[in-house]
């Protein structure tokens, strides 16, 4: 039995909690780190975090690129969208295919 | 190109030959490999970013409630009133292996499967914003878990193909070539050694027949010379 982190500045992920999610807020890089290799090493299959922290987390992130588990997904946070899920769809696609062949025409 | 460490013998023939048709096999299985994994990603990658632009619109407009319901009741309240939850989600993980790649299946379970149970407070002090600020998020839930199962598998399989890609392209430009240059060059080799001991052979072969022809001539002359 898996269960689904999500983890960002409280504001944004409040209201996960409601419909059965974990939730996390974190405040300090350092921390979040941290806080995101437990949550790997638990029976977390699903991580969502907010794009602002995933960015300033990436190169932990990037631990987990290749593994089935788990699987963590950026999300826009209540500040906003930065735009760093849609860039990361298109990262796929330059690595698969070698140039975005895809999206590169629709911005 | 060929590299110049081979043996022009029959043996290192052989064995080229053997490495080239292996090549030529692998090259042609690893081909198909990327084409049919690259035909699965492309219909996924288009998939995935539907999923991922109506996802990301409806988080967005589910913060929007969310800060709605923030500002009509005071913060103790609605901490109160998330403090708790009733629902909770729970995964079952499966794999399915596409072409060599293991990419996960999500299948979520509630642990009541009263839709009203994600409403974890009472309806007295909090504003009816919050409820409907939780079903856009309640609403958004299951895209967002497929979101996840299929961004998870784009990941894998484009790491898989830019493998792929790469075996592909060493083949057929580094191994495959190499192994016919080198082939070429041991039978140019061997094909050389024969003509020259061929031609050995008939300079042998006429200097024998000069010596037996100068025997006779010889014998001749000795016998001139008895007489």
């Amino acid at each position: 039995m898996y269960k689904i982190a999500v983890m960002g500045d409280y504001d944004s992920i409040y209201g996960f909690a409601a419909v059965g999610l974990d939730t996390f807020s974190i405040s300090e890089v350092h921390d979040a780190e941290k806080q995101l290799h437990q949550l790997a090493a638990a029976d977390y299959a699903v991580i969502y975090i907010t794009e602002d922290w995933a960015q300033k987390l990436s190169h932990a992130i990037d631990k987990y690129k290749e593994q089935m588990l788990p699987v963590i997904i950026q999300i826009p946070g209540v500040s906003g969208n930065t735009g760093e899920g849609v860039e990361n769809v298109k990262k796929f696609v330059e690595q698969a295919v070698g140039s975005d062949i895809l999206f590169s025409q629709n911005n | 190109m060929a590299s110049t460490q081979v043996n022009p013998t029959r043996m290192e023939l052989t064995k080229q030959k053997k490495k080239l048709q292996t090549a030529v096999r692998g090259h042609k299985l690893l081909k198909d490999k990327r084409d049919e994994l690259m035909r699965q990603f492309l219909d996924l990658v288009r998939e995935n970013m539907e999923l991922r632009l109506k996802v990301e619109d409806g988080i967005r407009s589910a913060n929007t409630n969310f800060v709605i319901a923030k500002a009509g009741m005071s913060e103790e309240t609605l901490k109160t009133a998330l403090m708790a939850p009733k629902q909770e989600v729970y995964l079952e993980i499966d794999k399915k292996n596409v072409m060599s790649v293991d990419i996960p299946v999500l299948e979520y379970k509630t642990r009541t499967s009263d839709a009203n149970d994600i409403y974890s407070y009472g309806f007295a002090f909090t504003s009816s914003d919050l409820d409907g600020a939780v079903k856009s998020l309640a609403d958004i839930l299951p895209d967002m878990l497929k979101l996840a199962e299929i961004e998870k598998a784009c990941q894998l399989m484009s790491v898989e193909i830019e493998k792929t890609r790469r075996r592909v392209n060493a083949l057929e430009h580094v191994i495959i070539p190499e192994a016919r240059a080198n082939i070429k060059y041991i039978t140019m080799k061997l094909d050389e050694n024969e003509r020259s001991t061929q031609i050995r052979l008939m300079k042998v072969k006429d200097m024998m027949l000069e010596d037996a022809h100068q025997f006779t001539e010889k014998a001749k002359v000795r016998a001139m010379e008895n007489a």
